[in-house]
């Protein structure tokens, strides 16, 4: 686990939190659903960390992203308030989307969140057009859309993908392979090992990274973010890596091989990032310890913000359908 | 208006003039499609904004509609206002997805935090030999979907004038129009103006019953108006125009003063557009009901080919007085159905 790129241990300290709060965020969120305070299911992001929080390590606060009904990671690499998601998921008026949008689709524009999709690969050519739009107004964000390979074989991507490339939008297509789409492994949807080689396809550049390495999907990602932001177009990560977790709380038939769980767990990223910062860069124990403690106690807050939340009021679920405009008079709207 | 500062234009031109305006009025607009930049599109809607507003805001994109639908709801998002052209109206069943799931619904789903300024035109293809999938009426579709805003103008004035209104919208917007009415003239005034949405247009007055209907719909039920009321039957036209939000208050006044109702629609009836309006008047205007609601709508089968087949689908000016007379109690029902 080398950089590339050098940076300073606080920095360093600041990955380890986030993918801590990642982790603690979704053991709790699975807890709550088993309380039956969330409804629906959860999609828990355990193992991926690495991910989302090295992709967005390489991201500013003008750059976007687009998510996935497995966002929550994402999410909380990019900033937004563990409280106001926490809200969300359990439904409460305070959450980002005034409990309208629940686990799947949490929405956080001033936080560069597009929001998130439970259409698989959905939001692919979103992410596209908001990348060709910023560039209209003049803004130099890149913007970040995430998939699963599950979606790699959805003809939407391909379509945004190929779009992406002719318009030279400033857009990074990011791969999660976790190697299983619910019970379908992804050797079974596609005759390639390398998601990423479909790239060439479009004339743009692909990588594969290994998803479990938070600085090299940073360095990884800092490179297409780099390409993107100089309107020289996009590039597909495949970044490898594997949830440990079930597909989702409510999912409890598991397919997969205990062997193959307990292989990846002997890989998990927050142990070997904590490994490579107690080994390479000198953090004492009771220091990594900390971080952790740091992040179940973020994650304790939120819930306990989220529980005081107020519920919303059933009128309310009319209100939002459309934005302000001068027919939507009461009576009027039919 | 002065009769100086009216001239005839087509629909094409009109839609091209709402295009020109509202893209030189706000450098967030921008079209996408297929062969409108350099060609002008296939119906010349698009005509001359690509050498005015060059390839960044005029863009030929792949064959790719799904992702041409997907690209303007991401650039709504982040605050331009895309315009997407589908070539053809039935291509809609390539980007329902992105629609439906994501147009219609990004605002709700945040809570409304987030605004999705955007329009898609299609051009609804039915009467001139398209067949099967290129002549599709397919606006119920959207009004079952919520989140969306849907028109479909009649006259070159009304296109022009709700184009303008749906492109400075917040909400997305599906606009369709008929190819046929794209080459028929109609006075457009020199000039700004907008035409408001959720405003439906009374386009003959007539006190004995009421057709409600819109696009290519209004000029069959002109057309009937005119035989009937050399029979003293005096017929109003009342155009929908906006199909969702619907003006329900102009709709059902007419109702309520003519007692007899007839839609018309270019739509296939079953779970059609006219069976709403037809839910509508009798919910909020039972009593003013002198007779039965008549649906005068295509027939519910893929669209011939052949020009006899087409023509027996499509609804024609006899269907439509076929409808009055039955609504106006002068033939029985057994009998205008054969």
């Amino acid at each position: 686990m080398a950089s590339a790129t050098t940076t300073d241990v606080g920095t360093l300290e600041e990955l380890l939190l986030r993918m801590w709060q990642i982790r603690a965020f979704e053991i709790r969120a699975m807890e709550l659903f088993e309380e039956k305070l969330i409804r629906g299911s959860v999609h828990p992001y355990v193992g991926m960390e690495a991910i989302a929080v090295g992709v967005c390590a390489a991201l500013g606060p003008d750059d976007y992203i687009t998510s996935t009904h497995r966002g929550h990671g994402h999410c909380v690499a990019k900033g937004l308030d563990l409280k106001l998601m926490m809200a969300e998921i359990i439904g409460r008026e305070d959450g980002y989307c005034r409990g309208r949008g629940g686990s799947m689709h949490i929405t956080a524009m001033d936080s560069g969140m597009l929001g998130a999709d439970a259409i698989v690969a959905g939001s692919s050519a979103i992410a596209v057009g908001a990348a060709h739009g910023l560039r209209l107004q003049g803004r130099d964000g890149v913007v970040v859309c995430f998939f699963g390979d599950g979606a790699a074989n959805q003809g939407i991507l391909h379509e945004a993908c190929n779009l992406g490339a002719v318009l030279a939008a400033p857009v990074v297509f990011v791969c999660e392979n976790n190697e299983w789409a619910i019970s379908t492994p992804a050797s079974a949807s596609t005759r390639i090992v390398n998601i990423a080689d479909r790239a060439a396809g479009y004339g743009f550049p692909g990588v594969v990274v290994d998803g479990n390495d938070v600085l090299a999907v940073r360095d990884t990602a800092a490179e297409a973010v780099a390409r993107a932001r100089a309107d020289e177009g996009p590039t597909l990560i495949e970044a490898k890596s594997y949830r440990v977790t079930p597909h989702s709380a409510a999912t409890k038939t598991d397919l997969r091989p205990p062997a193959e769980l307990d292989a990846w767990r002997a890989r998990d990223p927050i142990l070997r990032f904590s490994r490579y910062l107690a080994e390479e860069r000198g953090l004492e124990p009771a220091r990594l310890e900390q971080i952790e403690e740091q992040a179940r106690a973020d994650v304790d807050a939120a819930v306990e913000f989220a529980l005081a939340s107020p519920r919303p009021e059933a009128e309310a679920a009319l209100e939002d359908v459309f934005a302000p405009a001068e027919w939507l008079t009461p009576g009027r709207l039919s | 208006m002065s009769a100086e500062a009216t001239r005839e234009l087509t629909m094409s031109e009109a839609l091209n003039e709402a295009l020109h305006e509202e893209m030189e009025r706000d450098a967030g607009v921008f079209v996408v499609g297929e062969d409108i930049a350099q060609m002008g599109g296939l119906f010349q809607v698009t005509t001359g904004l690509l050498d005015r507003f060059g390839p960044q805001r005029v863009i030929d994109a792949p064959i790719s509609e799904a992702a041409q639908a997907g690209a303007g709801v991401g650039a709504a998002l982040v605050g331009c206002r895309p315009v997407v052209e589908l070539q053809i109206a039935d291509f809609v069943s390539l980007v329902m997805d992105q629609v439906v799931n994501h147009a219609g619904k990004w605002r709700y789903m945040s809570g409304g935090r987030v605004t999705v300024p955007f329009v898609l035109r299609g051009a609804v293809s039915s009467g001139i030999g398209m067949a099967a999938q290129h002549s599709q009426t397919l606006e119920a579709w959207f009004v079952h979907a919520p989140g969306l805003v849907v028109i479909m103008p009649s006259t070159p004035y009304d296109a022009k004038g709700l184009l303008k209104s749906a492109i400075r919208d917040d909400n997305p917007v599906v606009f369709l129009e008929k190819r046929l009415l794209y080459s028929r003239p109609g006075a457009v005034p020199e000039g700004e103006y907008t035409v408001p949405i959720g405003v439906a247009d009374v386009k003959r007055e007539g006190g004995d019953v009421t057709v409600a209907t819109y696009a290519a719909g209004v000029h069959l039920a002109l057309q009937a108006a005119r035989q009937l009321a050399r029979e003293g039957v005096e017929v109003e036209v009342v155009d929908l125009r906006t199909l969702k939000p619907l003006d329900t208050e102009t709709l059902l006044a007419s109702v309520r003063k003519t007692g007899r109702l007839v839609v018309v629609s270019e739509a296939a009836g079953a779970g059609g557009f006219a069976s709403e309006v037809v839910a509508r008047v009798t919910e909020g205007a039972f009593s003013s009901l002198r007779s039965s609601p008549v649906r005068v709508t295509a027939k519910d089968v893929p669209m011939p080919y052949a020009s006899q087949l087409e023509r027996a689908v499509l609804p024609q000016v006899e269907d439509v007085v076929a409808g009055l007379n039955v609504a106006l109690e002068r033939v029985a029902v057994a009998e205008a159905s054969t």
